[in-house]
């Protein structure tokens, strides 16, 4: 390696981190969070894992709005939180086993930007999943 | 227990070969690397000889083992594992193939295959001049790298553990259920799981093999490299490599935006390319290749640059093999919408260990030998061709570590117990960084060719280099007004940097055209470089128009229904415009400039799969269509949302439906009322009146066909609504030798049920009237215009076609043949990218 390909490639890095770092306001990572921690961060994008709460309704009307869905999440340590999703109802909601949500918590409702959904049948690697069908038969 | 109806001959011979496969594999590697330290020359071709028969025999064994597969899911067999979980009695037989490397196994054999049919290449090729001696170190890596592939499949207990999966365990092994405790559970097990609704796409049939022919072709660089160092002749494999790294650049780059286009035309993510951990896997190996592919060039024209060539030849494969780990083992879990999810913990150590003994001793092997790697020791000129594509390679290169770094976030979060998570917007955090990429590698591909190797008079470049630079200059300027970039949600920074980088690209296309013109002269053969070039750059550009100016069609913004503009119902700001608009059926909404009206659903040949007609009607009538997008609901009620395209040279409307109708909302409590008319007498309703026309018996028309002899009588009758919005309605009574039938009619702009109930004695009808409170049919869509995507695709065929040009000119094929290769690979990407679907 000559000096001018390390000057030069010492360069470029140092731009692309500059970039990163000072270059443009977003920031570039984000944070896993509990419901409560979350609620702790008030306005803050995080990410929720947890699952849907079945006991509270799923309200969505697509003919009366359909950028507007909200369902309450808990999770494992038992925290319990309102979603509101501006967008339309994922259609697997209900048989989902496992919701990650992305956005920040205003109030007592949390403002979600996205929804990852996880089903169980998604991969077909869950044994538990392929003896249902098994079964179903 | 003895059961049933059970075929288990196909198994037990799938079983012996896949052991065969291993034991085959272990011989060759064993053998080829013997041959490989073997000065003797008898000595060393008897080991090679040897090694031959052992890989051919992994080769057959292989093949073999493929067919088994084939042979148990085509045959419904669903004693087997495999076939249950993959295969399906309904599956379309186009897709056999796709449901065999849907699962692990199935993919890494295809892998095992695209490698030994290159070896094989090798073998035949080493009686050539430039191949011979190569044969036995390169076929060491080779045959071990099957070696390993083989250990994944092998599916074996040693301690009671089973190290690989195989495809051919039987379904009463794998999972437990009370059917398997009868001798006859076949009976029961009528049908698989099947493919995923999901991937049932041809795509799903082609991609695959595509992309691991790509990830398989990139061994043979790396073994190459591993054979420079190890036979001491640290130069000369650069030679024979470069055709098979040209071939593995361009098959590997149309694999990953088949994958692309793919998303794009059936998933409904939205778009070709979303930085998702998968893509970005396929896409590092491809970036250090292309670095590699550059530094291989410059090698051989000037002798400088062996060091980084081995470098990135030996990374792009060991990338490979990241990403197999990354993408197959459930650690990017929750970051990926498509990455495998297994959670095999013998299978995670198996890709490390595969990952650790080639990576770890490769690039051991290149740091001791890094000094006896020949390098000249006067620095390259600024004004050599050989400086700028130096840097253009280390800029792919950081940009691959860029990439590869952020994708492997999941990583570190397991390895420190971290919980970083992606950002609040995970494409801007890529594109922030890859636009100034774009920006930098477009002007180097605009001038580099203008300079020559060593060093270049600056009056040449200046001379040659100011016409095109002129011309994508004022070409730019021209887009900024008259077709200006609409990206503003970043801010005027990143709008600013879209700019600068849609110049570079525009200059590298008017550079590269111009040099094939009057650098070359026209001479096409020697242009498969610029061509290649001129690809990447349409294709860069193409991205940035594309993204830069996609519209989201179907926001309220656009419609301006349903919400007041500002602020929605529930008080919140509209930075982002709602996406989604609900259509009623067969009432008209504006979408852009065009009428939209839901007019129904179709079912389509699938089981589970509903078309959606919408129809498109320009405000001055000048153009209809209409898009059919689907929801496709698989057996295991997983739904598939695919969109529906409807195409223009210049850009695509793009739509797919983000909600459906839930069916409990077609079920609605209200009552007809019954009400006597006569021929040309008024009914009234809540949302206007109705006259009735005229009674017409037996009716043959549009939408009834009866015979004079049949009893049959429809009302023809005409809707005014409050809205003095017309609507016809024909409801039917018929009497035949069964009863009465009542063929009723619905207004669903009206939300009303017309039933023809009866006549009276009194030349009346009894007109049953029915207004449901419900909506009684809608869709909940997105729609998207994608400007100028065509140019995405056609870059990429352009560029891959360059690629195969000096792929051939190195190669030194014959001309006829050239030409089958260049026609066979223009049509079929021309039919897949533009004709296809």
């Amino acid at each position: 390696m000559k000096k001018t390909h390390i000057f030069i490639l010492v360069g470029i890095a140092t731009l692309i981190v500059a970039l990163i770092i000072f270059g443009f306001p977003s920031s570039d990572f984000s944070t896993y969070d509990t419901i409560s921690s979350a609620k702790a961060k008030q306005g803050k994008y995080v990410h929720l894992i947890a699952k849907l709460d079945k006991s509270q309704p799923i309200e969505y009307d697509a003919v009366k709005n359909p950028n507007y869905l909200s369902f309450s999440i808990v999770d494992s340590l038992g925290a319990q939180t309102k979603v509101i999703y501006h967008n339309s109802k994922p259609t697997e909601l209900e048989q989902s086993e496992r919701v990650v949500l992305q956005g920040k918590m205003q109030g007592d409702v949390f403002e979600c930007k996205s929804i990852t959904l996880k089903c169980p049948s998604k991969y077909k690697d869950d044994k538990k999943q392929l003896e249902k069908s098994v079964s179903n038969n | 227990m003895q059961f049933e109806g059970e075929h288990l001959l196909p198994g037990q011979i799938g079983h012996f070969f896949v052991i065969l496969a291993f034991i085959a594999s272990l011989v060759s590697t064993i053998a080829y690397f013997r041959a490989s330290r073997q000065d003797d020359i008898a000595e060393k071709q008897s080991w090679i000889r040897f090694a031959r028969i052992a890989f051919v025999t992994q080769l057959i064994s292989v093949l073999i083992i493929f067919s088994v597969i084939f042979y148990i899911c085509s045959h419904h067999y669903f004693e087997y594992m495999y076939a249950y979980k993959h295969a399906s009695k309904e599956l379309e037989s186009k897709f056999l193939l796709a449901c065999i490397w849907e699962g692990q196994e199935g993919s890494f054999l295809l892998w095992t295959i695209w490698h030994s049919l290159l070896g094989l290449f090798i073998i035949v090729k080493s009686k050539k001049p430039l191949f011979e001696s190569w044969e036995a170190p390169v076929m060491t890596v080779i045959s071990l790298a099957q070696l390993f592939l083989g250990l994944m499949i092998l599916g074996i207990y040693v301690f009671d553990i089973r190290i690989g999966s195989s495809p051919f365990t039987l379904t009463r092994n794998e999972i437990e259920g009370p059917i398997f405790s009868q001798p006859n559970y076949l009976s029961f097990l009528k049908d698989g799981v099947g493919l995923n609704v999901l991937l049932r796409n041809y795509w799903m049939v082609i991609h695959p093999p595509v992309l691991f022919l790509g990830f398989a072709s990139t061994i043979i660089p790396f073994a190459f490299a591993y054979a420079g160092i190890q036979t001491k002749r640290f130069g000369d494999w650069v030679k024979p490599v470069l055709p098979f790294a040209l071939f593995s650049a361009c098959v590997l780059g149309v694999g990953i935006m088949m994958g692309g286009k793919w998303a794009y035309e059936s998933l409904s993510f939205g778009g070709y390319w979303a930085w998702d951990p998968v893509e970005n896997a396929s896409l590092v190996p491809w970036l250090i290749l292309i670095a590699g592919l550059h530094t291989m060039v410059i090698y051989k024209a000037t002798g400088h640059s062996l060091r980084a060539s081995y470098l990135f030849a030996i990374l792009s494969f060991v990338f490979v093999l990241y990403s197999t780990y990354l993408t197959r083992t459930g650690i990017l879990g929750d970051t990926s919408v498509h990455a495998f999810t297994e959670k095999d913990e013998i299978m995670k150590l198996m890709l490390i260990l595969f990952l650790a003994t080639f990576g770890v001793t490769m690039l051991s092997l290149f740091f001791i030998s890094y000094k006896k790697i020949p390098t000249i020791h006067k620095e390259e000129r600024t004004d050599s061709r050989e400086f700028w594509m130096f840097i253009g390679s280390i800029v792919f290169f950081l940009s691959a570590l860029f990439i590869s770094a952020k994708t492997s976030v999941p990583v570190y979060n397991k390895i420190f117990g971290t919980k970083i998570a992606p950002p609040e917007d995970p494409e801007f955090s890529y594109n922030k960084v890859m636009v100034l990429v774009a920006f930098i590698i477009g002007l180097l591909t605009a001038v580099t060719q203008y300079f020559k190797y060593k060093t270049t008079p600056a009056k040449y470049v200046l001379k040659n280099i100011a016409l095109p630079t002129f011309i994508a200059a004022i070409i730019t300027a021209l887009l900024a007004v008259f077709y200006p970039i609409t990206y503003y949600k970043q801010g005027p920074g990143f709008l600013g940097a879209i700019y600068v980088a849609l110049f570079a690209g525009i200059y590298a296309v008017i550079a590269n055209a111009a040099y094939i013109w009057a650098g070359l002269n026209g001479k096409l053969k020697a242009a498969g470089a610029s061509i290649a070039h001129l690809g990447f750059a349409v294709m860069l550009a193409g991205m940035l128009i594309s993204s830069g100016n996609k519209k989201i069609i179907s926001d309220n913004t656009v419609t301006g229904i349903n919400i007041p503009f500002g602020k929605d119902d529930k008080g919140k700001d509209l930075e982002n415009p709602l996406e989604n608009l609900t259509m009623l059926r067969d009432v008209p909404t504006r979408v852009l400039d065009y009428k939209v009206t839901y007019s129904g659903d179709s079912a389509g040949n699938e089981k589970g799969r509903l078309f959606y007609k919408l129809k498109f009607v320009k405000k001055d009538s000048s153009e209809q269509f209409e898009l059919t997008p689907d929801v496709y609901v698989g057996k295991d009620e997983l739904k598939s949302s695919n969109p529906s395209t409807k195409r223009y040279l210049t850009k695509d409307i793009y739509s797919y439906i983000s909600s459906i109708n839930p069916e409990g909302n077609r079920t609605d409590t209200a009552q007809f009322v019954i009400k006597e008319l006569a021929e040309g007498d008024t009914a009234f309703y809540s949302k206007g009146y109705m006259v009735l026309n005229s009674v017409v018996k037996n009716p043959n028309n549009e939408k009834y066909h009866f015979k004079p002899t049949d009893a049959a009588l429809m009302a023809d009758i005409t809707l005014v609504s409050k809205d003095s919005m017309h609507y016809k309605a024909y409801p039917l009574i018929q009497i035949d030798s069964v009863g009465v039938n009542f063929i009723d009619d619905t207004v669903y702009a009206q939300n009303l049920f017309l039933k023809f109930a009866g006549v009276t004695d009194s030349k009346k009808i009894k007109l049953g009237i029915k207004e449901s409170e419900k909506i009684i049919d809608f869709v909940t869509l997105k729609a998207y215009l994608f400007p100028y995507i065509n140019l995405v695709w056609l870059g990429l065929v352009v560029m891959a076609l360059g690629l195969m040009m000096s792929m051939i000119k190195r190669a030194k094929i014959t001309p006829l043949v050239a030409a089958g290769i260049l026609i066979f690979i223009a049509v079929s990407l021309f039919y897949m990218f533009f004709i296809a679907h």
